[in-house]
Parts: structure tokens; sequence; C-alpha cells
């Protein structure tokens, strides 16, 4: 059976600081981070300093096929820059001169949406912060994007839960037909091509922002040679149960509707591949190639040429998926995908997946690259200008534009699945129903006695001779419903520690 | 919503494939027009004044 889906995303913003020379992104990711650490309360109270990240277990370079690949580049950690955990149980921190947020474990597509918007809220304020900083002409923005333009590109990935016991191969073939095809409602959209090579009239606009930089169908890199399938092995959990599958295919999505989408059918396609329940399997002839063709097809109706000789287009085999995972949920119920919300996932798929068919206008209100396209097309015929107008290319950064006043998606009616009282809510206090509840809850109420924390454990300091670390192997333990009681009856850590040891 | 049978659908029928750009013609496509037009009227005013200079100046040291 299926193991439950924790599942999160950590998001690259891409961050301009306008009114200066020589812009550093690194010290203007520093500058901002701690602005919206010593504004938000999360510098907390005397003698105190922030919560930082705790490095003791990261090991990004293991790889899940049980060897380093011979010049691969394996990620590298950054210890020295700002590194801090908040109290919804997020990271936030620089990572590769941008600033990155990492929602908390979450349980649902849903929470993942809430999670995510609460990081847009908590970039927004950071930006705010950082306005009383700077001298006046000065101004640090950020875009929720994942292109310059010029070909330097940054992730926004995704984390999912799998059973170790799942076969890797499984998931590398089951993802690759979901990830090349799931683009159609994934993408959020771009004006030209970054492929090297290209010349700016070969594509005008494509759906999405991320497949020109994929070059391998599976790899570890996450910076070169890109992998549709990344092999990151560290599951942030026990090893001996768990994989955790690293996503970074994927765009960054302004609209609520494309993130609900892609990580909720994502979550689900996974329990039918630990469960054995997909079909068939379908393989491309070339993947990376299939990647960027469905990018570059606005009209959603090429063929993609299969391993077997047969072909199908990217509508047809979501429909297949889709139709596999319902048939999955009406036999096995949702209790390991996320309950009611995979049930709206579905109902989601199933309506965007019959607009794309008809008339992929109707999703210029929830889909990203349509939102856009219908944008940007409008203005450009009003003016009559061609593809390559920079008023395009502006306009395509600006749509990503994190101040409210100046994004473009802000403008363009998106619906929301998560109203913002409930996302404000969410920038402070962690989920209820995963181990962040317990990273979370133990720094609102105890922050003066933590001193790291990481994804699958914790360490305080209780005033004994020893650093104690606590750890949390279990993703899908120390939620509320385990832990409530005892957070309110436990006046200081040193007690929690007390009654947790017993 | 809807509650069409596409479980087994593997060859979809209607498919539509005029590029997405095709005017549309409908009543809806109407109000999605005039919507539009005056959307684009309202972003006027928040476009960065100097859009070369500011694609130009967009740029991201690498990133995952």
């Amino acid at each position: 059976m299926a193991i439950p889906k924790t599942l999160g995303i950590e998001t690259e913003y891409g961050i301009a600081h306008r009114g200066v020379d020589e812009p550093n992104p690194i010290s203007a990711s520093s500058v901002l981070i701690s602005a919206y650490l010593s504004v938000s309360g999360q510098q907390v109270g005397a003698g105190a300093s922030t919560v930082d990240w705790d490095f003791i277990d990261e090991s990004p370079g293991m790889d899940v096929r049980g060897y380093a690949p011979t010049g691969a580049m394996a990620p590298e950690i950054e210890t020295h820059l700002v590194n801090a955990v908040l109290t919804n149980g997020a990271r936030y921190y620089v990572d590769h001169a941008h600033p990155e947020l990492s929602t908390p474990e979450c349980a649902d597509a849903l929470s993942v949406v809430r999670f995510d918007r609460a990081a847009e809220l908590i970039a927004q304020k950071s930006m705010e912060a950082t306005r009383e900083l700077l001298p006046p002409g000065e101004e640090i923005v950020l875009y929720k994007n994942n292109s310059d333009g010029k070909g330097n590109s940054y992730g926004c990935h995704e984390n999912f839960l799998v059973d170790r016991a799942t076969p890797f191969g499984q998931i590398v073939t089951h993802c690759t037909a979901h990830f090349v095809t799931r683009q159609i409602y994934t993408g959020a959209g771009k004006v030209g091509s970054e492929v090297a090579g290209a010349s700016a009239d070969d594509v005008s606009y494509q759906i999405t922002q991320r497949a020109d930089f994929f070059e391998e169908e599976v790899g570890l890199e996450t910076t070169l040679k890109r992998p549709i399938i990344n092999t990151r092995d560290e599951p942030h959990a026990d090893a001996r149960k768990y994989r955790r599958l690293h996503v970074i295919v994927g765009d960054a999505n302004p609209s609520q509707v494309a993130t609900f989408l892609k990580v909720g059918t994502t979550a689900i396609l996974l329990a039918l591949v630990e469960d054995q329940a997909v079909p068939r399997e379908i393989r491309f002839a070339a993947p990376v190639a299939a990647l960027r063709q469905v990018s570059t097809d606005l009209t959603l109706s090429q063929p993609l040429e299969l391993a077997d000789g047969t072909s199908a287009t990217a509508l047809d085999i979501q429909w297949e998926l889709y139709g596999a995972c319902r048939a999955y949920i009406e036999l096995q119920g949702t209790d390991n995908v996320g309950g009611d919300a995979a049930i709206d996932v579905l109902k989601r798929w199933e309506s965007v997946l019959g607009s794309l068919e008809s008339d992929p206008m109707a999703l210029a209100d929830q889909i990203d690259w349509v939102a856009k396209y219908r944008l940007l097309n409008g203005y450009r015929e009003r003016h009559g200008i061609g593809w390559g107008d920079s008023r395009l290319r502006a306009m395509d950064i600006q749509y990503h534009d994190m101040r409210p006043e100046k994004s473009l998606s802000a403008r363009v009616g998106l619906e929301t699945l998560v109203d913002d009282k409930e996302a404000r809510t969410a920038m402070n206090e962690p989920p209820d129903d995963t181990r962040a509840y317990f990273r979370g809850e133990c720094l609102r109420r105890y922050a003066s006695s933590v001193v790291a924390a990481n994804w699958d454990s914790m360490v305080f300091d209780v005033g004994s001779d020893v650093l104690r670390r606590v750890p949390m192997m279990e993703p899908m333990r120390g939620t509320r419903e385990h832990m409530g009681r005892l957070f309110d009856e436990c006046e200081s850590a040193a007690e929690l520690l007390r009654r947790l040891g017993k | 919503m809807a509650e069409r049978e596409h479980v087994q659908k593997s060859a979809p029928s209607k498919r539509d494939t005029k590029p997405i750009d095709a005017p549309a013609k409908s009543e809806r496509g109407e109000e999605i027009k005039s919507e539009l037009d005056d959307l684009l009227d309202e972003i006027d005013e928040v476009l960065e004044t100097n859009a070369e200079e500011f694609v130009k100046s967009y740029i991201q040291k690498g990133g995952q």
C-alpha cells in the first residue's frame, strides 16, 4: 500500500537590487532575509538569536543509484550564508545567489498552496522591510520566475516522500511521462527561447520557463546538465523506509491553481507507482526533445514519438494518467494521497484538461502560461509589435514581480484557492498534520532553548551539560494530534524533553 | 462540474488544433476581449518605463 504523501516545494526567487551600479545578489539576499527576520519577530527576545539551520545531516551528493557518477557536479551546501528556520516550520535562506523559501512539510496539495502563498507574503514583507534599511533610490525586488531570459535559470523544486521499496526505475518511467506532459498546465509561460544556438525567431512564446534548461533524462545535477528526473537521495527521514523524490523540472507558479495541480497530480501518480497501479508504461523515444516539443507547441496538438513506435499528444497522455489516477482513487480512496484535497485535484485536473482541449484561452484565470499569453498577445496586437520587442520581454518578467503594486500576475484575475487571511496565519504557524508542527511549535514556544533545527531533527540547549538532539525521522509524526496536548502542558523545553524521554 | 467519463479516453475526438490566438467568436469571446482591453489600459500605468534597459539589467546569477 502506498505511503501517505508528505510534500512541499522550495522556490528560488529572482532578485534585483535596483539603484546600485554593481549589484551583489548574495549580499542583497542576505540583507533581505535578515530584514525579514528582524521585523517579523523571528529574531526572538533578549539574549536569543535567530535559530540557525543545522547542516549535520545534509548530504545532497548522495545518489539513489548508490554511486556518485564520476565528474558529476554534486550540489554544494553553503553553510556560511544566512539560513533560518521560521516558526511556520519553513526554511528561509540564501542559495546560489538567490533567496530561497522552502515550505514546511505538508500533507496535501492545498496545504502546499497555503504555505507557498505564505512564502509569497514573506517575500513581500521582506522587500518592505528592506525599504527601511536601504538608502533612498535603492530597492530590492523579488521575482517568482525561473529565468532571466539570458540563459540563467533558478528553480522551483518539489519534494515528495515515497516508499523506499518502490523500484526507482518505475518512478523514472512514470514520472517522466507525467513531467513532460503536465507542462501544459504547470507552465508559467516565456517569451522566446534560451536553448543554446536558438535564434529569437525560432520561438516567439513557449509554455514553460524551464524546458530550455534540461539536457538529461536522469541524473544528480541541479545547476548544469539538468535532468528531467533528479536522483538526489537525501530523504531527510528514515532512509530505510523512505526516499524523497526531488523534482527540479517544474516552473514557479504565481497561479495557485497551477501549483495545486502541479503537486497534487504528481502526489497521486506516485501513489499509483508505489502500488503498481499504472496501467502501462509510456516511454518517449526522446524524453528531452519531447519536453521541449511540448513547451513550444501552443496548439497542444503535436504528436510525441513513443519508444514503441506509436505516438500521443501531451493531452492524450494527461488524459490517460488522469484516468488511471481517478480509477485508483475510486478503488483505494484518498487516505494516502491527501484526503479530500485529492478529490479536488481530480476535479480540477479533469476540467483543466477539458478546457485545454476545447478552448485553452478560457483558462486565462487559472493557468499561468495562458494568462501571460493573453496579456502579452493583447498588448502585442494593440501596439502592432513583434514578439522580440523589449516591452513584451519586460512584461514577461514583470508578470512575476512580487511587489503587489507592480505585479502583472496580480492583475490578470487569477483564481485563488486559499484566502490571504489563512495565508497570513501560515506565515507564522506551522501545518497541524506533519512533523513541521513539532518544529514550528518548538520555535514558537521555546525559541530561546532551540539551538538549531533541520528537516529531521532539532537541537536544544536546556541548561544541562550537553545539547540535546531530538530526531524527527518520521515526517507524519509530531503532529498536533500527537503533540498538541503535550505542548500545552509543558512550560519549557526542558519539561518537554523530560516528558518526551519518558 | 460535468462528470464526464474520461477513464478510458485514449484518442480524444474533438481535438481543436487551431492556434490558440484564433479569435473567439462567442459572446463570451467578446466579453473576454473587452476585459482584456480594460486590463491593458490599466497596466499601462505600472509597466516598467524603460523596457529595454529593464530587460537588459535583469541578470540573474546561476541557480539550481
